[in-house]
């Protein structure tokens, strides 16, 4: 709509500010609050201003203890594992539901409809449902307190095999016959073609897979009891609760603040391909 | 290079026979147009000779070698698909290099056939280019050279003109035609098209239902079509047909007029005229009561009915002609041009 109505115009500008600011305050308040020190914090009201200790915060946060008078890893330690953790989710759930939905689409086998709709099912059965026998499993694997324990769980993914059996549906019958002519074999026409012609659609998912993983809360609490392996996420409720003194909200929120820069560099980078991912049809 | 032999080769889909005993020899270098009505079975039988799909019962062989069980890739072969099928997130070079690459041929032989296909096809300039950024015309092209390096012995091509404009369908179709020659491989070419099928094939094979209804050259399908099939496929305008019983060589139209002709048969007959081979003469045995006028600039085609009956029949007369309409035309034609079929059959009884 290009209308020419200045009063309209201001409206439409009014809402919009509106809706920046109300998404942008509580940002604004983490960044804010990471500024200050821990006894400013603690004073009504709260600062709506950036103060001076950025630094020092930040680098008590980073590589000190963290949260004074606990016993929490150093937060570039939560940052690295929460990283292994959503890496290993993304990538993993990526290649397991590219290769299924390959054989699904692809070959014929018997029972292929029965084995699309036992993941289909799993759909129905997210992590909170099958907890206790998913970490008896783990347990029983020594897993617990490892990456692998962390992230071999989530990874199985209905949804992602899903969307990549659509995906490939979309591929033409001929592009894999002209493949088989040229004497491409299944996996090279899976390596050389089909991976290609879903870049996009790898990338969108990989996205939303990495925030999934870097936002798990539930499982990491679980299965982690040493220090060394807490995520990032879980520590910042359990910073919260530590030791029975007030919050110390400077930490805290400088620890919020570094949580969130790997989602947003990730949406960031990916941006353009995720949005193609999401919208391109053609083939 | 090499010759393709069908023997007795069936197509089935579950209970369904789509092909039926499908039988031709196809000689070394030969141009083979398989045409036929929509759902026919002509890709089928193109696709079973690739091998993408599967033979129900028969025999197939390239060279003297049974390939019924070959992969695609192992029988030497290449095929130009109806939307082309070139792989989208490949440039041009890579597309035409793609097969060879997989045979693990020399980097230095790939560039070298690339680039000689590129120069006989005119698409050098293109060759760093996707196939999203070519016109159809020059994706059809690219299509035909990654045929080309391929070396093959065989050419299969599933009609791959029919996404061209018309002007466009006819240069390809010459160039197809040419390229062939000068490559001497034997191909086989599917089109509905009869247009095409007369114009690029050494031989026609005529499908319908999933029969050979007739297997020869253009001019012996034009000239002694083997059914009425056959008959009112090739030609255009298409042949008319015209009920009649025949006598001791005399044939009997629905309005009593006779013509000589049918000698070797006895009752209900159809009798085959070409609109171009009927023509104007004051006496002739023919009437058509005229209908309309249509002019094509070199000829103009009558249309109309048997006079006393509602067989609609077609003339085809050389020049302009715009008067007559309503009035009764008369018409004659050679003994040596009637066709005459069998009505029950629809064979060709030969005279
Ligand atoms: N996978 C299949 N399962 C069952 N029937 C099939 C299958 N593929 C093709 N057919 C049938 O086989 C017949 C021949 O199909 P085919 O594709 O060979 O026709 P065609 O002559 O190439 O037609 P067109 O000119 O429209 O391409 C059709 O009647 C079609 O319905
Ligand atoms: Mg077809």
């Amino acid at each position: 709509m290009i209308e020419n109505r200045p009063i309209l115009n201001m409206i439409s500008h009014a809402v919009l500010i509106l809706g920046v600011v109300i998404v942008a305050l509580p940002i604004w308040i983490t960044f804010v609050a990471a500024t200050h020190d821990p006894v400013r914090m603690t004073q009504a009201p709260i600062p709506m201003l950036p103060g001076g200790y950025f630094w020092e915060n930040f680098t008590q946060t980073l590589f000190g203890g963290g949260l004074s008078g606990t016993e929490s890893a150093p937060v570039w330690r939560m940052l690295l594992n929460s990283m292994m953790m959503a890496l290993m989710i993304s990538f993993g759930k990526i290649a397991i539901s590219l290769l299924s939905a390959f054989a699904i689409v692809y070959f014929k086998f018997p029972f292929r409809m029965g084995f699309f709709w036992l993941i289909f099912i799993t759909l129905m059965l997210p992590v909170e449902v099958r907890i206790l026998p998913t970490f008896q499993v783990i347990a029983d694997l020594g897993m617990l307190n490892s990456y692998w324990g962390l992230s071999i769980p989530l990874i199985a993914s209905a949804t992602a095999t899903f969307m990549f059996r659509q995906v490939f549906l979309t591929i033409p019958d001929e592009m894999l016959e002209s493949a088989r002519i040229d004497g491409a074999g299944p996996l090279r026409f899976f390596w050389d073609i089909l991976i290609p012609l879903s870049r996009t659609n790898i990338a969108a998912l990989f996205v939303i897979l990495f925030i999934y993983g870097w936002n798990q809360y539930l499982w990491p609490l679980l299965i982690t009891t040493e220090t060394d392996m807490t995520t990032i996420v879980m520590s910042i409720k359990q910073m919260l609760e530590a030791a029975e003194q007030s919050p110390q909200w400077n930490i805290i929120m400088m620890t919020a603040l570094l949580a969130m820069i790997p989602p947003v560099f990730v949406v960031v980078a990916m941006q353009r391909l995720f949005v193609q991912g999401l919208t391109e049809t053609d083939k | 290079m090499a010759s393709i032999t069908m023997k007795d080769l069936v197509k089935a889909y579950g209970d369904t026979e789509v092909l039926h005993h499908i039988e031709g020899d196809i000689n070394d270098g030969e141009f083979i147009v398989i045409v036929g009505p929509s759902g026919c079975g002509k890709s089928t039988l193109l696709r079973m000779v690739a091998g993408l799909e599967t033979v129900t019962s028969g025999e197939i062989s390239i060279g003297d070698k049974v390939v019924n069980k070959l992969e695609p890739a192992d029988r030497d072969i290449a095929m130009v698909f109806q939307n082309y099928a070139l792989y989208p997130h490949m440039s041009v070079r890579e597309n035409m290099a793609y097969g060879l690459k997989i045979r693990k041929i020399a980097k230095a032989e790939i560039d070298r056939r690339v680039r000689e296909a590129a120069d006989i096809l005119e698409i050098g300039q293109y060759l760093d280019r996707k196939p999203r950024q070519l016109s159809g015309g020059q994706r059809q092209r690219v299509a035909m050279g990654r045929a080309i390096v391929r070396n093959p012995q065989v050419f299969l091509f599933d009609e791959p003109l029919s996404n061209l404009d018309a002007k466009l369908r006819v240069q390809m179709r010459l160039e197809i035609r040419k390229l062939q020659q000068r490559l001497g491989v034997t191909s086989i070419y599917v089109t509905h098209d009869q247009v095409e099928a007369m114009t690029l094939g050494d031989r026609l094979m005529v499908l319908n239902g999933g029969y050979v209804e007739q297997f020869g050259t253009p001019i012996e399908l034009y000239d002694r079509p083997a059914t009425l099939f056959v008959a009112g496929f090739i030609g255009s305008p298409s042949m008319n047909f015209l009920p009649a019983e025949a006598k001791d060589g005399t044939l009997t139209l629905g309005n009593g007029a006779t013509v000589s002709g049918g000698g070797h048969s006895t009752g209900a007959v159809t009798l085959g005229i070409r609109p171009e081979h009927l023509m104007h003469d004051e006496n002739g045995p023919i009437g058509i009561s005229v209908q309309m006028f249509e002019q094509l600039g070199a000829n103009t085609l009558l249309h109309g009915v048997l006079e006393g009956t509602d067989t609609e029949i077609v003339a085809s007369m050389p020049g302009h002609v715009s008067t007559g309409e309503g009035s009764v035309m008369r018409f004659s034609a050679e003994a040596s041009v009637l066709h005459v079929f069998d009505a029950a059959s629809g064979k060709r009884i030969e005279e």
